[in-house]
């Protein structure tokens, strides 16, 4: 048998975890579907890897850099927007408005570097290679959509008040999912386009 | 019962139970064709009874779901049914028609049902799971429409909770994608690609979301934890099952014709499907711990936590044995298939539907805090006996399809058994499946009987501590 001893509750405030933890569990289910996927991604590329660097070869590498530039910039954005209505400044709303702007970069980017494939041929079913980098990738532009839309509503829901910085969890939340996708595409691109 | 109309479940839940004691006697028949070939052949061939057996689980589970909408969205919406009449009306047709097409697959051969029915005009017969004649298809469409239009008017006039507009939801996914029963391309490779957009994106789709909200109604009722929690790991849970489920019925396109990609995204989509199951597992047993009353119906918080238990197990660890690619190569078909198939149905399906109906019959019958004691007892011996039947049935099942595999799929082609002669070395297996089976029976004889058992348990019940644990 233990005795417990109540310790005094300490100084500091315990750090918490910023948004809902239905959420963060929802954003552990989602690294687990990319982190499977990841992992089909290396052990395809092992099997084949000259079809894997074939494959690479037509991709467009800066536009994939300038969309990674897109993503940090606009989780920058987030981050700063999360803090500002924390304090209960009032430079929340231009930040995430902004940062669905700069993310449109990336999605306008992104739908380039799918026109150019598939008018020169490429699609789902070219090869192993192909199929990885549409899959994946536009499985992630899917997240990127869901994510700008969900700033939008945070920044909506500024603008008209609904949050005051008293409670964060909406906000929070929302900008860690933000940042879950961000997180994802700065795996995917040097996989996809520079190590593959 | 707060709403006179909730009543109306009542039909709907005796007629699921009884087509469900029909499914069993079924099973049991083609569990003895599966070792003595000539049981009753040929008034009952094995064919007709596995599409008798298949059908009256389906439509039996539709009638459940049906009892269990009609119970709950009324109460959910805080308002009356918005016509208890119609519910009525499309109860005694859906009987019928259901009914008629039963009889017609035992009394007229198959080719003459279809020539009967007209299928010519419009053939969608012949297909796994949906044999029903195009005119019964059509009459499942209505009645489906019929009762959504019941449904949502009442939905939508009343409270809105996350219960409801979950439950909603899946049912209009069921309603849409029956329509894909009526499509039947002639080439086979694309009829079995949208044949699996009924089958798969029922089961595992929108039935997921139907089963999440029972569950989780049942559960704000006999737990009393606050609506809002419940209601978060409500949507994170069918949230996943999407997530996984939608590109996940890529696991059945593996070697039927469509391209090579689905052998990645089926295994990849598909190996994450246990996840939903096992949040419910995680969110079932996590509120009941953390209730807030002891509700005296301690046979409805058992059942709650074993549908998510073997929901798990069956769909969960069962399914993912043999989705990802590599291993279902060899097994695709095979006996681990049907032990899958059994676990998963039950526990997923079988169960939630027992489940409201543990927490509403007696409700119904003027017992608002269940059944009396020694009804509820009798009730868990129905339940470990029929849960425990169906585990050694897919146990059975997985050692008669492990032989299987061994003997027939992985010695090269020469080497390898026939199907036949493969059965034949696997009768063991089969006959110790259909003593489960009898067992099976025999607990829903013993669930049954707790039906016929009088009296009613006490709201001081309730006070008596924290007895739920025992349940």
């Amino acid at each position: 048998m233990s005795y417990l001893i109540l310790q005094p509750e300490p100084e500091t405030k315990a750090r918490q975890l910023p948004g809902d933890l239905a959420v963060w569990i929802f954003i552990f289910a989602e690294l687990a579907v990319f982190g499977i996927m990841f992992i089909g991604f290396a052990v395809a590329r092992s099997l084949d890897p000259a079809t894997f660097h074939a494959g690479r070869e037509v991709l467009h590498p800066w536009t994939g850099l300038l969309n990674t530039f897109a993503l940090i910039t606009a989780s920058y954005l987030v981050a700063t927007a999360v803090h500002e209505l924390r304090h209960g400044r009032s430079g929340a709303q231009w930040r995430l408005w902004l940062a669905v702007a700069v993310s449109c970069i990336y999605t306008a980017g992104k739908l380039y570097e799918y026109v150019h494939l598939y008018s020169l041929g490429y699609n789902l079913g070219t090869d192993t290679f192909f199929m990885f980098y549409f899959f994946l990738t536009f499985f992630h532009f899917m997240h990127v959509i869901l994510g700008q839309v969900i700033l939008i509503v945070l920044a909506v829901k500024v603008g008209n008040g609904d949050y005051d910085g008293s409670d964060m969890n909406g906000m929070e939340s929302g900008a860690s999912y933000w940042h879950m996708v961000d997180l994802v595409w700065l795996v995917l691109f040097p996989m996809i386009y520079v190590l593959a | 019962m707060k709403y006179e109309s909730q009543r109306v479940a009542m039909p709907y839940f005796i007629f699921a139970l009884v087509l469900f004691a029909g499914q069993i006697v079924f099973g049991l028949v083609m569990g003895l064709q599966y070792v003595v070939g000539d049981f009753l052949f040929p008034e009952i061939p094995f064919n007709v009874a596995r599409m008798v057996h298949t059908n009256l689980l389906i439509v039996w589970l539709l009638f459940g779901f049906m009892g269990a909408t009609y119970y709950l969205v009324p109460e959910e919406a805080q308002t009356e049914l918005y016509s208890p009449l119609l519910a009525w009306i499309l109860f005694w047709v859906f009987a019928v028609a259901g009914t008629l097409t039963i009889l017609g697959y035992l009394f007229v051969d198959y080719a003459t049902l279809a020539d009967v029915t007209m299928n010519k005009l419009l053939p969608t017969m012949g297909r796994e799971f949906l044999e029903q004649p195009t005119i019964t298809k059509i009459g499942i469409a209505l009645v489906v429409v019929g009762f959504l239009f019941n449904i949502m008017m009442t939905a939508l006039r009343g409270r809105k909770t996350v219960v409801n507009i979950v439950l909603v939801t899946g049912l209009i996914g069921l309603a849409v994608l029956w329509l894909f029963s009526f499509y039947n391309p002639s080439n086979l490779t694309t009829d079995k690609y949208f044949w699996w957009f009924v089958v798969h994106l029922w089961v595992e789709g929108v039935w997921e979301l139907i089963m999440g909200a029972i569950l989780a109604y049942v559960l704000i009722k006999i737990t009393g934890v606050d609506r809002e929690v419940i209601e978060k790991w409500l949507y994170v849970i069918i949230a996943m099952a999407l997530i996984t489920g939608i590109i996940g019925t890529g696991h059945h396109f593996f070697w039927i014709g469509p391209p090579e990609y689905w052998l990645w995204l089926g295994s990849v989509f598909s190996a994450l499907e246990p996840l939903p199951f096992f949040m419910m597992v995680l969110f079932a047993f996590t509120m009941i711990n953390r209730r807030k009353r002891n509700h005296p119906n301690k046979v409805a918080a058992l059942w709650a936590m074993g549908t998510a238990v073997m929901a798990f197990l069956g769909a969960g660890v069962w399914g993912f044995l043999h989705t990802l690619a590599p291993v279902n190569y060899y097994t695709h078909g095979s006996q681990i298939t049907a032990a899958h198939g059994h676990m998963a149905f039950y526990g997923a399906y079988v169960m939630i539907v027992l489940t409201i109906i543990s927490y509403a019959m007696p409700i119904m019958r003027g017992r608002p805090y269940g059944n009396s004691n020694t009804a509820q007892i009798v009730e868990m011996w129905g339940f470990w006996l029929m849960t425990i039947s169906m585990v050694f049935i897919t146990l059975f099942l997985t050692g008669a399809g492990i032989l299987q595999i061994w003997l027939q799929r992985i010695p090269e082609s020469g080497e390898a058994l026939s199907f036949m002669a493969t059965q034949d070395n696997i009768a063991l297996f089969y006959w110790m499946r259909l003593v489960s089976g009898c067992f099976f029976m025999a607990g829903l004889v013993v669930y049954f009987g707790s039906f016929l058992i009088k009296g009613q348990a006490s709201p001081a019940d309730e006070a008596r501590g924290p007895a739920m644990q025992d349940a």
